[in-house]
C-alpha cells in the first residue's frame, strides 16, 4: 500500500524536462552555497539553467563566472574549504583542465559534486559522447557514478552530496550522464519538493573549514614517511563509500519511492550463460536487447556497473558468478592497452571460476551503438572473441583511396 | 602527531617545519664590509635574517641555504659556505 501510494504521489509531480533541466532542478533543492562553472557542450544547459534561477532569485547560491574549468574547481575548491556546499560541471576538454584541481579536491577531503556531461576528448575535435573523460580521472580519488537515464542521473545527485559529505567519506563526487544522450534528451522526469529533497539531505556540517576566528593550516606539506598513509586514508574513505552507496540508495528509496542508486545493477541475470558488463545509457539499450535474445532462447543477462569509483569488486565477482562469457562494452579506450572497465572486471574475477571476458570497444565519439552492433558483440562472444575487438569497425575507411 | 582528513593542523606549521636540514649551502656573514642597506633581510624567502649594520646573521633552524641574501648583498659581504666545511 505503501509502495502504490508513493508511486502514486511521484507520477503526480512528473514532468517531461530535458535531462540537464532536471539535473539543474534538483541541484537547485539541495541548496548549494557556491557554484562556479564554465560553458562546455554538452554541459552547458546545466549550469545555463542554475544561473537563470540564480538570477531570477530562485536559488540563494553565489553564482561564481570564471574563465576556465581550472577556475570553476579552484572555487568550488576554496569555497568548499570554507564550509560551503559547492556544485560544478563540466565535460572532456574543461574536465582535462579540471583534474589538476581534482587531485587537490579529493587529497583535501572536499565533498564538491559535480557532473560530468560525458563527452570524448580531442582530436579529433568532437563534441559527442564516451566515457574518456571521465575515465582519464579515475584515480584521482573522485567517486564516480554513471547515470543509465535522466531520472537516475537527477536522483543519483542528491545521493551524492549525502555521499559525499559523510564524514567516514569526505571525498568528491562525480554524477557520469552521457552527454547529449541524456543531457538533451526530454524524458518524463519526476522531480522531489525542496521539502522532500531537505528531509533527506541535512545541511553542510563540514568537519573542519577555514574561518579567521579559528585560523587552522589545510592539506599541508608532506613528507615522504607520510604520503603513503594519507593515500592509504583516501582508500580507505573509498571502501567506506562502496558500503554506504547503497545504505544511501535504501534510504533514497524510503523518502523517495525509487532506488536509484546501488553499486550495480543485475538484469535477467537468473541462469544467464553470456551476461554484458556496461555503464551508462547504453544499459539501456543492452536491457531491450537482452529482451529479444532471451525471447529467442538466449540465456543472457545484464550487470549494469553504476559506481565506477569506488569499484564494487565484491558485487561485480558474485553478479558474474557461473556465467560462462562476459561481454564489456567500453565507451572509452586505453590506447596500447586493453579495456579499461574491463581491467575491472577481469581483475574482480581473479583467483575465482573464470567466465571468458571479451573486451569490446564501441561507442566512441558518438557513433550509436546499436541493438544490431550488440547481437554481433554476442556472436563474436560466442564465437570465442579475444582480447579486444572493435565494434561496427569500417576498415574501409582507412588505407589508400586507390586501395 | 596523527594525521587528520584533509591533513588539517593548528596554524604555524612553518615554525614547526624546521627547514634549516634543507641546507647544503650555508651563508657567512662576514660583517667587513656591510653598509646596512637590509637587501639581505628584505629578500630572504624565510624571513630568518636578523640583526643590523655589522651584526647582520640569520636564524639556521629555517635558512635553507638558497644563497639569495649573499646573491643580493652589494658588497659582497656575505659568502656561501658548504656546510660542513
Ligand atoms: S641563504 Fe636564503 S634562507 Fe638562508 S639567510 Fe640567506 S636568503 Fe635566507
Ligand atoms: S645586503 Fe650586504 S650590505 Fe646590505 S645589509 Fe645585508 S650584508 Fe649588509
Amino acid at each position: 500500500m505503501v509502495v502504490l501510494s508513493q508511486k502514486s504521489a511521484s507520477l503526480l509531480h512528473m514532468e517531461v524536462l530535458e535531462g540537464s533541466r532536471a539535473v539543474a532542478e534538483v541541484v537547485k533543492r539541495c541548496r548549494p552555497h557556491v557554484i562556479s562553472a564554465y560553458p562546455i557542450t554538452p554541459q552547458t544547459h546545466i549550469v545555463e539553467n542554475l544561473a537563470q534561477m540564480v538570477a531570477d532569485g530562485e536559488l540563494a547560491s553565489e553564482f561564481v563566472n570564471v574563465e576556465s574549468e581550472h577556475s570553476a574547481a579552484s572555487v568550488c575548491l576554496g569555497a568548499a574549504a570554507t564550509g560551503a556546499r559547492t556544485y560544478t560541471a563540466t565535460s572532456s576538454q574543461g574536465l582535462a583542465l579540471m583534474s589538476e584541481v581534482l587531485y587537490n579536491i579529493a587529497g583535501l577531503r572536499l565533498p564538491v559534486v559535480l557532473t560530468c556531461a560525458n563527452r570524448t576528448l580531442s582530436a579529433p575535435l568532437s563534441i559527442w559522447n564516451d566515457h574518456q573523460d571521465s575515465l582519464m580521472v579515475r584515480d584521482a580519488g573522485v567517486i564516480q557514478l554513471f547515470a543509465e537515464d535522466c531520472q537516475e542521473a537527477a536522483d543519483m545527485h542528491i545521493q551524492a552530496y549525502k555521499l559525499a559529505e559523510d564524514h567516514r567519506v569526505l571525498l568528491p563526487v562525480m554524477v557520469a550522464m552521457d552527454g547529449f544522450i541524456l543531457t538533451h534528451t526530454f524524458e518524463p522526469v519526476t522531480i522531489p519538493t525542496q521539502e522532500e529533497v531537505d528531509a533527506f539531505l541535512p545541511p553542510y556540517q563540514p568537519l573542519h573549514y577555514l574561518t579567521p576566528k579559528a585560523p587552522l593550516s589545510m592539506g599541508t606539506w608532506c613528507e615522504p614517511d607520510k604520503f603513503l598513509e594519507v593515500k592509504y586514508m583516501m582508500h580507505q574513505a573509498m571502501e567506506v563509500a562502496l558500503t554506504l552507496i547503497p545504505q544511501i540508495a535504501e534510504d533514497f528509496r524510503r523518502h523517495f519511492g525509487r532506488y536509484s542508486g546501488g553499486l550495480i545493477e543485475e538484469y535477467r541475470m537468473d541462469d544467464a550463460q553470456t551476461a554484458f558488463v556496461a555503464m551508462g545509457s547504453l544499459v539501456t539499450t543492452i536491457k531491450d536487447t537482452v529482451d529479444e535474445l532471451r525471447e529467442e532462447g538466449h540465456r543472457v543477462g545484464l550487470v549494469k556497473i553504476r559506481a565506477y569509483r569506488p569499484f564494487p569488486t565484491q558485487a561485480v565477482a558474485r553478479a558474474l558468478e557461473g556465467v560462462e562469457r562476459v561481454a564489456v562494452i567500453e565507451k572509452a579506450i586505453s590506447i596500447g592497452g586493453v579495456g579499461i572497465l574491463a581491467a575491472d572486471i577481469k581483475s574482480a574475477l581473479y583467483g575465482r571460476e573464470r567466465p571468458m571476458v571479451g573486451t569490446f570497444i564501441a561507442g566512441l565519439g558518438g557513433r550509436d551503438v546499436t541493438k544490431d552492433s550488440l547481437r554481433w558483440i554476442m556472436e563474436r562472444l560466442e564465437e570465442g572473441a579475444t582480447l579486444q575487438e572493435f565494434v561496427d569497425l569500417n576498415l574501409s575507411l582507412i588505407g589508400d583511396d586507390e586501395g | 602527531m596523527k594525521l587528520t582528513i584533509g591533513l588539517v593542523t593548528s596554524p604555524g606549521t612553518s615554525r614547526a617545519n624546521k627547514t634549516g636540514d634543507w641546507r647544503v649551502r650555508r651563508p657567512v656573514f662576514l660583517h667587513k664590509t656591510c653598509t646596512g642597506c637590509l637587501l639581505c633581510q628584505l629578500c630572504c624567502p624565510e624571513g630568518v635574517v636578523y640583526g643590523e649594520a655589522k651584526t647582520f646573521d640569520c636564524d639556521f633552524d629555517y635558512c635553507k641555504g638558497c644563497g639569495i641574501c649573499a646573491q643580493v648583498c652589494p658588497v659582497h659581504d656575505i659568502e656561501m659556505e658548504l656546510e660542513g666545511e
